[in-house]
């Protein structure tokens, strides 16, 4: 912990005619958000140890539009996605990774028709390949035959048919991998996709996340593992809302990868 | 004078076949009232997909028990259809057992219709209890009152008495067949196997022939007059799928389930927007005439024709409903309720079509008069419904349409939600923070 992050953007990249390997769409989330900046560091740190060769735009991103889209703004969102592109083809960007499933979802199926073709990786992938290719290591370490439940986020999972990257990473780490009754693409969604994040829930009976959060304690998990800045703020407050705190986790698999090599 | 069943025969048949196209006409007229969508590309994989999931059943499995209990009745069905043409064939020409000359492989057939014939009445009393005495939860939505729970009900027992129809005809036929009766009895012996009548035969033991016969043609006209009136019914009915379901699948959607299409009459817009050469002051090009596009969807007519088809092909299943987290957690979202009423609007269009040459506008439209705003805005686009659908229906893209409108053409979001796409528009993320802080979070501890 004591090294300072290496986080460049890709102006500094530029002044320094360097093109890096990958550029790391952070998203607004894990910008700002105060749990989802952890994920983003836990990556970053990830990035650093295995010298990946990264870059962030920082100050030159933006909302990748996934909220105004779904909410039924397509003005708005093609305004943010033509922005975005002019930005991202203007440093010639091949590569990105996200830690977000929905700027994934939407980089990587919705910019290419408006001009913006990348290859996108979620960085459960990201991270699995970094495995595959000997570049990062880890061993089970603290979460070795802890219970651990994926909740499949819709953006990553049903969306994108990506159901193993997460959980390959998490058998990595030697844990015990339990399934909710609802998993894959049967998953239950956490209440927050469609812009759901940025209103109030309709009236009804229960909140979705509570729902969800219920399913996840049916089989008693140690720690609830996330991909999405989202769902873990869902689950994290469905978690408080039945006072499991104390001892249920919600923890992105890229936080639990840092945490099990202690960076 | 003895032409004359055969005469009658025709004639309902003309009417039952004619009447049924007349309908299929207007099928194909009032899909078409949606607008184009090009869902032609890779062919191949959409013949994969429709002979897969329609063909194959692949997702109504996914749910054993209704699933195998689903393939019974759609094996049944289609098998004994075959049985069907023969009968076409016996009536118009006064024949009996036409096929009969297939000699064993006609046995065979036989037999095994009767054999699924029982399988099927066993299959549909099953589904009739899911419905009415084990209640399952999906088929008591609020939706379903009324006329789609007679809707669903009316089908099972159409099914069952056709089964039923077909198995006494079978079953006199062959106490005919064993008492020589002219017309029935072939030299050749006992014509087709009967595996099940077989049973219920003796019921008519000691029965005169002039009766069992009044009893088999009773039975014979009964199921063909059924099976015609059935034909009929499914324009009516949400069993339109058994014709539908094949389409839907072919022209579903193939991109990811995460993908929703970019609006091109946006694109052009926003594309003349950040042109640096556009000229603010142009007028609208000469080609450009007539109403400007309205963004989204407000009616039927603004869907495109694959929605449409979509809503006529749905069977009110309520697997997309049962899986949809909104619906679960107590919201009015169903997603099954949102394709009943895309039909039910379109047919409102139809009739309106039908009484005045072409649609007058009525006043009303598929939003807020059938789907309301509370419904559309719970919707998480998860995809849990397009997942969940036996043959590829696409809730999810309608309800998208109608939030495009709703934002764009009416400003109606919820207050959050403009704020949230406010601070998007402002400062490039939905809570109001400075972009220029955007990559704080490294220096930060």
């Amino acid at each position: 912990m004591s090294e300072p992050l290496r986080v460049p953007t890709m102006a500094e990249y530029m002044a320094q005619g360097k093109q890096p390997e990958v550029l790391f769409w952070v998203g607004c989330s894990g910008s700002f958000d105060d749990r989802a900046k952890k994920i983003t560091k836990a990556f970053a740190r990830i990035l650093n140890k295995a010298n990946v060769d990264f870059a962030v735009l920082g100050a030159e991103e933006s909302c990748t539009g996934d909220p105004a889209k779904r909410a039924g703004n397509e003005f708005l969102f093609q305004m943010q996605a033509v922005t975005n592109i002019e930005v991202l083809n203007g440093y010639e960007i091949k590569k990105i990774v996200t830690a977000c499933p929905h700027c994934f979802n939407t980089l990587k199926n919705e910019y290419p028709s408006l001009g913006g073709t990348y290859e996108v990786v979620h960085h459960t992938q990201f991270l699995k390949s970094l495995l595959e290719d000997g570049r990062l290591t880890v061993e089970g370490g603290k979460f070795k035959g802890k219970r651990i439940t994926f909740h499949d986020p819709c953006y990553l999972g049903r969306a994108n048919n990506v159901y193993e990257a997460p959980r390959d990473l998490l058998r990595k780490l030697e844990v015990e991998l339990v399934e909710m009754r609802k998993c894959k693409t049967n998953g239950l969604c956490c209440g927050a996709g469609g812009a759901q994040m940025f209103k109030e829930p309709e009236q009804g009976n229960k909140d979705v996340n509570i729902e969800r959060t219920e399913q996840a304690l049916e089989v008693k998990p140690d720690i609830i593992a996330a991909g999405c800045p989202f769902c873990n703020t869902m689950m994290t407050d469905g978690v408080k809302n039945k006072e499991k705190e104390d001892s249920i986790e919600v923890m992105d698999v890229a936080e639990m990868i840092a945490a099990a090599e202690e960076l | 004078m003895q032409y004359i069943p055969n005469i009658l025969f025709l004639i309902i048949l003309f009417l039952g076949v004619g009447f049924f196209i007349k309908n299929v006409k207007k099928l194909f007229r009032n899909i078409n009232l949606g607008k184009d969508i090009n869902r032609s590309d890779q062919k191949p994989l959409r013949w994969r997909n429709m002979a897969k999931i329609a063909l194959g059943q692949y997702k109504m499995v996914k749910r054993p028990v209704s699933g195998i209990l689903h393939v019974v009745v759609y094996l049944g069905f289609i098998i004994i259809n075959i049985e069907v043409l023969e009968i076409i064939i016996d009536g118009l020409f006064g024949t009996h057992r036409v096929f009969s000359f297939l000699g064993s492989v006609y046995d065979f057939l036989i037999g095994s219709f009767e054999v699924l014939a029982l399988l099927v009445i066993v299959a549909i009393v099953i589904f009739w209890m899911r419905r009415n005495v084990i209640r399952i939860k999906r088929f008591l939505n609020p939706e379903m009152k009324g006329w789609p729970k007679m809707d669903g009900n009316l089908i099972l027992y159409f099914e069952i008495v056709l089964m039923t129809l077909f198995l006494m005809m079978n079953a006199t036929d062959l106490q005919l067949q064993m008492m020589g009766a002219t017309h029935y009895a072939s030299e050749a012996g006992l014509v087709g196997a009967f595996p099940i009548s077989q049973y219920i035969a003796p019921l008519f033991e000691g029965v005169s022939e002039s009766t069992l016969v009044l009893i088999e043609r009773a039975a014979w006209w009964m199921h063909i007059i059924g099976i015609l009136i059935f034909l009929n019914y499914l324009y009516y009915s949400k069993h339109l799928h058994i014709l539908l379901a094949f389409p839907n699948t072919w022209y579903a959607k193939l991109q990811p389930k995460g993908e929703f299409d970019n609006l091109d009459s946006v694109t052009k817009e926003v594309m003349l927007m950040m042109d640096p050469n556009a000229d603010p002051f142009a007028a609208p090009a000469e080609e450009e005439e007539g109403e400007p596009e309205k963004f989204g969807a407000s009616d039927v007519m603004d869907l495109n024709w694959v929605q449409l088809m979509n809503s006529y092909s749905c069977t009110e299943c309520g697997r997309c409903t049962s899986e949809c987290p909104a619906n679960q957690t107590g919201k009015k979202l169903s997603p099954r309720k949102i394709m009943m009423d895309t039909r039910d609007r379109l047919e409102v269009v139809s009739k309106n079509i039908d009484a005045n040459g072409e649609f007058v506008p009525d006043g009303k439209q598929l939003l807020d008069d059938h789907i309301s705003k509370e419904e559309l805005w719970a919707c998480t686009t998860c995809n849990a419904c397009t997942e969940a659908c036996p043959i590829g229906i696409d809730p999810l893209s309608i309800i998208m349409d109608m939030r495009r409108y709703m934002v764009m053409e009416e400003s109606a979001a919820p207050s959050d939600l403009n704020n949230a796409m406010t601070n998007i528009e402002n400062n490039g993320a939905p809570w109001p923070f400075n972009q220029m802080d955007r990559a704080n979070w490294i220096h930060e501890n």
